[in-house]
């Protein structure tokens, strides 16, 4: 591999770096030259002009579901690493509710193999109790050995504040997360927000505070443990307002919000589409005035898409029928920079702290620098081209996304990750 | 003037000249009714399917009595929910269903949105006969309908809606249909039983049924589900019964001159004491005659269209 990348503007803000007109030249997936005005004809094998185009530190989705094992006719780990790719992604960290669960070693390794050879890098998450029943801790000092890089009984939270205080005690001696799906079992019956639009549409109601209640918990048992709580896609303003109070408190509290969940409100339910059956449901306007308030005062850490793949012959039921959850990691950068970077909630250096830094610090991963001798690991992004969604195109296996047909300005074009480059849709290195 | 959609959904967005068209066209079926022989040819050669997903003896009887007294060919279709996973899909039945080349179809679901879900599989004209606690349309229709032959009109008409309101499908859709016709509509019952944000629909929640017994010309009581699971909703029977149940001399020491409407089935000794289920204020077994001449109006309008 030898490829020298043109005119780029570098923007790293780990590193306090933004500049424009940069030349990157790489060597075997390391960044041999970096600066302007490089001239390397006759020793690159490749060059590629890149004017206009933003290259930032990898791009990482930290809460995606890969169905493998269990479910490949919906996503394999090769076709999600390849929609994560198309999305601007250079890693991902996959949720344990596969079949069997992320709840040993080998069912670590088995994904870790998997994904040995790929562009993308995928981080295992696994879970904090075994089969996430809620019983009997994971091996977690085992699965953290083997590559596991949080713990979480994502789909549901963990079940018993007992068995929760065990996990945040024990995780904390290996310095891993807990990833919370903050939902109360006992009011989680419902296919829709509960307010207006589930008593018009009709649909069986899921309140808000079902999400608050286990934020409040988790949050009281943080502090409590001293541990690290994660909580996952957060969706209620009250939510969002808890986390801000215990970072303030110094509790060791991060939260991720899904693009879904800044983009669209329950009103668009009035469909029916079961591709907007998402749990946690879509919420109110008031919910996302509340989270792009978090996002720019850095109580929401980080931006994950909750990939979740499902067949169209589960989302073509009934709307209570259908499961919950849509794709994401093609569609994720490019709503985060039509509706956070070019509406000025967030600017370019605060959306690569949401999608690179932040979720990195969370699972204790190291930031891509733009240096020489460094690896390579950057994103490639077009802030401006204007596109449009088309799920057909999709380089994941499933196509349930609410976002087909949407017009979006910006994406990403490319990554560089493990010696490899990805750009425009096919693979130059 | 034809109606403005070729399904009937639900009654929210339904305009007032389509529910008065309804209406108007129900009074000349229902002297069909009462002729000794009680059919037209009107809808001679249609095929209609009335695909019931959940139980429901009265509805689909009264539309196969209205579609066969419209000369329609009917045909019940009857799938049991418990059988729903294991089965075909919904959509696959549905697909079965066109490709026998039919006109109308006429479903009632346990899950909200499904109607609508058929109107993009199918091109025939879909008629919703209760989704969840969504709508029911043609319910909405034959008590207005009824209302307006007992008191002659509906605007301004105080009318109020008693009982489980979050668990009813007759609820929303009679509160669409009565504040489009210009009545002032309110809702009673107790506090678990009324769905968030109501109000915004422009209904007033009242909690004391002798209030809701004062300050109305109607009331729609509805059933109460006495299931296991409904059951958490309100401590016991007897509490309901105490503090929601209309009984006569409730009516009489609050008001004498009121109507009584019941979707049924009753629970008699619940939501009504018998008394007022078989009293002198009560239309039900009205509402059950004006469903038919209701759902005939409904499907020869909507069967014609094309």
């Amino acid at each position: 591999m030898k490829i020298l990348l043109k005119n780029l503007t570098a923007i790293n803000p780990e590193q306090k770096l933004n500049e424009k007109k940069i030349d990157i030249l790489l060597v075997d997936g390391k960044i041999a030259e970096f600066g302007q005005n490089l001239d390397y004809d006759e020793r690159s094998n490749k060059i590629i002009d890149l004017s206009g185009k933003v290259i930032t530190p990898g791009f990482i989705d930290i809460h995606v579901h890969l169905r493998e094992p269990g479910r490949e006719d919906e996503e394999t780990i090769e076709s999600g690493c390849k929609a994560a790719a198309v999305g601007g992604f250079t890693a991902v960290a996959c949720m344990p509710n596969t079949e069997p669960t992320i709840d040993s070693a080998e069912v670590v390794d088995f994904i870790k193999n998997k994904s040995i050879n790929n562009i993308v890098n995928v981080f295992p998450v696994a879970a904090a109790t075994v089969g996430r029943k809620g019983e009997f801790l994971t091996p977690m000092l085992e699965l953290k050995e083997a590559g596991a890089v949080a713990f979480s009984d994502d789909g549901v939270a963990i079940k018993t504040a007992s068995i929760l205080k065990r996990a945040m005690e024990y995780s904390k001696m290996i310095d891993l997360p807990i990833i919370e799906h903050c939902e109360d079992e006992s009011l989680a019956f419902g296919s829709m927000n509960e307010g207006i639009n589930s008593t018009l549409f009709g649909l069986p109601p899921l309140p808000s505070v079902s999400e608050d209640l286990i934020v409040m918990r988790d949050i009281l048992m943080a502090q409590y443990t001293g541990a690290r709580v994660h909580i996952a896609h957060i969706s209620s303003a009250n939510a969002v307002k808890m986390v801000r109070e215990a970072k303030s408190k110094n509790i060791n509290v991060t939260a991720e919000v899904t693009p879904h969940h800044f983009t669209l409100t329950d009103e668009a339910l009035k469909t029916y589409d079961t591709n907007l059956k998402i749990n946690p449901p879509l919420r109110t306007q008031k919910d996302i005035e509340e989270i792009l308030l978090a996002l720019k005062d850095g109580t929401i850490d980080c931006i994950a898409s909750d990939h979740a793949p499902h067949s169209p012959e589960e989302k073509e039921l009934e709307f209570d029928y259908a499961p919950s959850g849509i794709v994401g990691l093609e569609t994720s950068v490019g709503l985060a920079l039509t509706e956070l970077v070019h509406k000025k909630v967030l600017s370019i250096d605060e959306l690569i702290f949401k999608y690179s830094i932040n979720p990195r610090k969370i699972i204790n991963l190291s930031i891509p620098l733009f240096k020489v001798g460094e690896k390579a690991e950057f994103t490639i992004l077009d802030l401006d081209e204007i596109w449009t969604v088309n799920k057909e195109k999709f380089a994941s296996k499933s196509k349930n996304t609410p976002f087909d047909k949407r017009l979006l300005t910006g994406r990403s074009i490319g990554i560089c990750n493990n010696g490899r480059m990805f750009l425009n849709g096919e693979f130059v290195a | 003037m034809p109606l403005s959609s070729r399904h009937l959904l639900g009654m929210q967005n339904v305009p007032k000249e389509d529910i008065q068209l309804i209406l108007d066209t129900a009074n000349t079926f229902k002297e069909i009714l009462d002729r000794p022989i009680k059919r037209v040819p009107t809808l001679q050669g249609k095929t209609v399917v009335n695909l019931f997903y959940e139980n429901s003896t009265r509805t689909r009887i009264s539309f196969e009595l209205a579609e066969k007294r419209l000369s329609a060919d009917a045909v019940n279709f009857s799938v049991s929910t418990s059988s729903v996973s294991k089965g075909e899909s919904l959509k696959d039945t549905v697909k079965n269903i066109e490709a026998m080349k039919v006109d109308m179809i006429v479903i009632r679901h346990s899950v909200a949105g499904t109607p609508l879900m058929l109107t993009k599989l199918c091109d025939s004209n879909i008629i919703n006969a209760g989704d969840g606690v969504h709508e029911h349309p043609t319910q909405a229709l034959l008590d207005l309908y009824t209302i307006r032959e007992k008191i002659g009109k509906l605007e301004n008409l105080k009318v109020c809606i008693v009982g489980d309101i979050a668990h009813s499908r007759v609820a929303l859709s009679n509160i669409f249909a009565l504040k489009t016709m210009g009545a002032k509509v309110s809702v009673c019952g107790p506090s678990t039983m009324i769905p968030k944000q109501i109000e915004e629909l422009g209904v007033d929640i009242i909690y004391s049924i002798d209030e809701a017994i004062q300050e109305n010309d109607v009331l729609n009581v509805l059933r109460i589900q006495l299931e296991r699971k409904a059951r958490e909703y309100f401590p016991s029977i007897r509490e309901y019964v105490k503090y929601f149940g209309i009984n006569s001399e409730r009516l009489e020491k609050n008001k004498k001159d009121i109507l009584i409407l019941h979707p049924g089935p009753i629970n008699r000794g619940v939501e009504l004491a018998s008394d007022v289920a078989d009293g002198p204020y009560q239309v039900i077994l009205q509402q059950v005659t004006n469903g038919v001449a209701i759902r005939m109006a409904v499907l020869y309008l909507l069967g014609t269209l094309n």
